[in-house]
Order: structure tokens, then sequence, then C-alpha cells
């Protein structure tokens, strides 16, 4: 029995890529040019066709007089398609580090084995800064309503009231500093809580530990505010108008539950590849009640948002989900339903049993349908408002693919840079030894 | 009803799950192990069968969820039907916070009145206590006893595998 013998000292391990694994990120990134490309070429061909659809349609008629003229319909859509591959994929890496933090602040020991993970997966963090800045100063037009210009200035022809009364939060210099505010404190932990414990590999000792609880509760509380408040920049702000006071919650619901399907699922391919040891059933236990309580989270803070906003039925209020369920000639009606059963009722139904927990073939299978819904749950947030009833799936789904395989690069390569097992953690006999 | 018990006693919780293992290896059928807290792995040791509680308790969530629609259905649709915030009379959404607390409800009443009623934990049950002591500090396992027992044999092998003493025990159910 495991759980009988005392372990010898716990060895390191170290990720070897094969040529073979970097071969298959390159070709997902391939893969993903390629989709890009067809998506653009489709997109810039069908034009003509669109202008005269949009001539017939009453709804795109209303939805093309009340978007400003901006980029061509297929450069829209890639700015708004690397923004929404990106706010998930900067959501998605926070949660490592987030992650961290809560297992040290919970005093949590069953995590151990599998911290390397995490601490890798904030990978995307600086690189997803330079994204957004990119893609905010080339395409904000296209993304926010709120940086028209003289929208916010008495007199224009633009002038929008309601928005000029939110400028004193949204105004180009003060998004900018938040922006770099939230990845800098994000980033700035991340590292710190990493090379705590790297130090603590090499020299043992307790004081690393009480060091990283320390750190990793001040990064929680901050990330309490910045989490929230990123997402009200990044994601809400896309509908000027509307506000919920539930969406900060319910976006960091949507990173968290899809960076503990990440971590599931990393530590599966790691597990089948040879590596990590010390994880187990019960680890994977562990993850799978994570994935399953946090799928019910998400789905008990979707609620509570529209359930509210459908019973008051006010109408600034009711706009956003008469957009997304019916709005555009029903665009985005299936995936409202969609949305709810792959990111609540499949998990929820999959995992309820202990079995399906405990088999790396079920966890897999959850993992990736969640990883996929809550992406769609974020096109779902933000295509509605940005590209009305012009959305589409090929461009979307190359540049998904292309973050997708950037993403894996660097992460692995994050992740073979120190040892799989963190050797002088205090509780990684808790860890190894851990049963549920 | 009179059961003869052999209780090993163990002052320490690794010391015993070894000796679980080696007992049972033995060939030694072990009746009950008593502890004064709950120790990871011992079922497993014990070979204890996983609990069909999680199951009932399925089938009593499915109970109260239906339930709980039928009764805002029946209630709100048909016998009384009224306008609520301008809403149909089966308003769905609206009945999904009552629905989920009655499959709460229902699950966790049913649940704990089924671990009660199995577990003979229902009032005036009289629990056999072996050895008060399990309720302190010392763990107690406890063998079952026959005619053809072997009782040397058996306090030979519990001290071999770490008992502190070895006692005989009767016990008479109602």
């Amino acid at each position: 029995m495991a759980t009988l013998t005392h372990q010898e000292s716990a060895t390191a391990e170290y990720l070897e890529l094969s040529p073979k694994t970097r071969r298959t990120f390159i070709s997902i990134i391939v893969a993903g040019v390629v989709v890009l490309a067809i998506g653009l070429i489709l997109a810039i061909m069908n034009v003509g066709g669109h202008e005269a659809a949009a001539a017939h349609g009453a709804g795109h008629a209303a939805g093309a007089a009340e978007h400003h003229e901006g980029s061509p319909l297929w450069l829209k859509r890639l700015f708004v398609s690397l923004w929404h591959n990106n706010v998930f994929f900067v959501g998605v890496s926070a949660i490592g580090t987030f992650f961290v933090a809560l297992q040290y602040v919970a005093y949590a020991g069953w995590s151990v084995v599998i911290k390397r993970i995490n601490e890798a997966m904030s990978v995307w963090l600086l690189p997803g800064l330079a994204i957004f800045l990119v893609v905010f100063f080339l395409g904000r037009h296209d993304l926010f309503h709120w940086t028209h210009d003289g929208i916010m200035t008495k007199g224009s022809e633009n002038y929008d009231a309601i928005i000029a009364g939110k400028s004193g939060f949204l105004n180009l210099p003060f998004y900018l500093i938040r922006m770099v505010v939230y990845l800098g404190i994000w980033w700035f932990f991340t590292e710190r809580l990493r090379k705590i414990s790297l130090e603590e590999d090499l020299n043992g000792g307790t004081e690393y530990f009480h060091k990283s609880i320390n750190v990793a509760a001040l990064f929680l509380v901050l990330y309490a505010v910045t989490s929230s408040m990123s997402a009200w920049d990044w994601v809400m702000s896309v509908d000027v108008h509307w506000f919920s006071t539930m969406f900060g919650w319910y976006v960091f619901a949507s990173w968290w539950v899809s960076g503990i399907a990440l971590t599931t699922l990393t530590a599966i391919y790691l597990k089948q590849a040879g590596y990590l040891k010390y994880v187990n059933a019960n680890h994977l236990h562990d993850l799978g009640k994570f994935m399953f309580g946090f799928s019910i989270f998400w789905t008990y803070v979707w609620f509570s948002q529209f359930m509210l906003i459908w019973y008051a039925n006010l109408p600034e209020e009711a706009v956003y989900y008469n957009q997304r369920l019916g709005g555009f000639n029903g665009a985005y009606t299936w995936m409202f339903y969609f949305n709810l059963v792959i990111n609540f009722a499949f998990p929820f139904l999959v995992l309820m049993r202990r079995d399906a927990k405990r088999q790396m073939i079920m966890l897999k299978i959850v993992s990736i349908a969640i990883l996929i819904g809550h992406w769609s749950d974020f096109y779902l947030m933000l295509m509605p408002a940005t590209m009305k009833g012009d959305n589409g799936f090929v461009i979307e789904i190359g540049v998904a693919l292309i973050f997708l395989g950037s993403y894996l690069i660097l992460f692995t390569k994050r992740l073979a840079q120190a040892s799989l097992v963190p050797v002088n953690h205090p509780f990684l006999d808790e860890s190894v030894h851990h049963t549920t | 009803m009179t059961k003869r018990f052999a209780l090993g006693i163990f002052d320490d919780e690794d010391v015993l799950m070894h000796a679980i293992e080696n007992v049972r290896a033995a060939g030694v059928k072990i009746h009950e192990v008593f502890t004064p807290f709950p120790i990871h792995g011992i079922d497993d040791a014990l070979g204890i069968e996983r609990s069909r509680l999680p199951i009932a308790a399925f089938f009593y969530g499915m109970c109260g969820l239906a339930f709980a629609l039928w009764m805002q259905i029946y209630m709100l649709g048909f016998d009384w039907p009224m306008i609520i915030g301008g809403k149909p009379h089966i308003a769905l959404p609206a009945f999904i916070p009552v629905s989920f607390e009655l499959t709460v409800f229902f699950t966790c009443h049913g649940m704990v009145i089924t671990f009660y009623t199995i577990s003979k934990l229902y009032p005036r049950w009289r629990t056999p206590v072996l050895d008060v002591r399990s309720t302190d500090d010392k763990f107690v396992m406890a063998i079952e006893l026959n005619e053809n027992s072997d009782l040397n044999g058996l306090s030979k092998l519990l001290r071999e595998n770490g008992a502190s003493e070895v006692n005989e025990k009767e016990m008479t159910k109602n």
C-alpha cells in the first residue's frame, strides 16, 4: 500500500521535450495559419454578398447603422478574434498562479505534486500583455464602442451622454494604465512565487514555504480586485451601455474552471508520457472534484446573472440576452444553449460518479469539453457586442489554433525548466501519500 | 445471542495499519476496527466495500427535483394560475431556485435517514462498545471467535504485530 510505506527521499524529474512534441505544436500553429488564411479569403470574397444581405435584413441594417464604420469585416473579425483568444489565454494563465497561491494560503498538501504545472501555466501573461496592447492600438475602434472619436465630447455628432458619463473610468490613459497594472501584478507575483519555489528546490527548509504564504496572501487580495476589474475592462466594456455586477465573478468562474481543466489535462498527458510518478488516481480525483464543483459554480454565477435580468426585464439590462437569444436572426441562439449543455450538464452528469473522477479517459474528455465550452463562453460574451450578426467560426478557430500552439510551446518550455517534483516542499510527503 | 471477540489493543495508528495488513494476510477475518478518529486509507486496508449511499442520494435528488417541478407547475400553472411579473404561468427559470433547494433538501434528508437506519443509529438503540478506550486514545481491532478459534495463536499474531494487549470479551446482543 502506497499510503503505508514511508517515502524514500524524493528525486527530481525533468521534462524532456522530444522533437516530435515540438513538431506537433508547430503543426498546430501551421494548421491554425491555414485555417485563418482560408477564413480570411472566405471573408474577403464574401464582402459583396454580405452587404446585399444587410440591405434586406432589417436586423442587419439596424446593426450596421449602429456600428461606426471601421475596418473591413475580415479585419474586424481578426481583431475581435485575437482579443477573444487573448482574454481566454491570459485568464487561464493567471489561474495558474491563483491556484498555487490558493493552495499555499489554505496550507493544502495534496496539490504539491502538480504545483509545477500551475507555475508553468502562467507563461502567457507577458505575451498576452503585448498582444493586448497591439490589438488595442490597431483595432480598438472595432472592439470598443467607447473609443470612438467624439463620443464623449458634447456637441459632436457621435456624442453619447451615457458613455460620456463613464469617461472617468473608460478613457484611454486610465484604461491602458489599468491593463498594464493588472498584468504587471499578475506577472510579478507569478515570478516571485516561482523564484521562491525554485530556491526552495535548491536549499530546502521551511522559510521558503512561509515566505510563499505571505506572497500568496497578498496576491490573492490583489487578484480578487484585479480579476474582477479586468473582466469589466476587457470583456464587459465591449457592451458599453450595459452593465452587470455579477460580471467579474462570471468571467473569473469561466477562467477558473478552464484553468483547472488545463491543469488536469496537462497532468494526465504528462502522466501518460511517463512523468509525474507521484501523481495517482487520488490527485486526479481531487482535480476532478474541482472541475465538477466549479462547473456548478460557473453555472450558479451564470444563472444568478441571467435570472435577475430575465425577471426584472429592464430594457437596458435585457438587451444583453436579447442579442444572444434570438437576436441577429438567431445567430447566437444555438451557442447560448450549447454553452449551458457543455459547461454545466455535461461535466455535471459525467463527473458525478466517483469512478469517473478517477479515470484518466473521463477526465480527459471532460477537460477538453470544458476548455472548448469556456472558449465558446467568451465567444458568446464578446462576439454579439462587437461583430453583431457578422460573426463566424473559420477565422476564429484559426486564431485559436495559433494561440494554442504558441501557448503550448511556451508552456512546455517553462515546464521543462524546473524539476516537475518540487523536491524540498515541506508538504511533498503529504502529497505523495494523499488519499481521497 | 452472545458473541465472543478477541480484542487487540493498539497505541499507534501506523502500527495498527500494518497489523491490519498482516492479520488479513494471515487469513484472519477482522470483524471491526474501532479508532478514536478517522484514519485515511483504513477502509481500503480492511477491504470494506464502498458505500452505495451515493446511488441512493442520486435517486433522492431526482425525487426532490421531480417533486419541486410538479409542485410549482401544478400550483402556478393549473391550480391557481397567477401572472407574476408579466411572465408565463409556467416560467421555468423562476422555478430553478426552488427546484434546486428541494433537490438538496430531499437528498440530504434522505441520506441522513438512510445512513442512520443502515448504521442502526435510531433512538433507543444501544450500540455495543467493546472497549471504551477506543473512544479515547486506543485503537481496537475486534476479531470474532467461534468454537474452533485458536485464541493463543491469535493473541500471538496480534502481539507480534504490535498489539499492546489482547483481551477476550463477550458481547450480548439484544
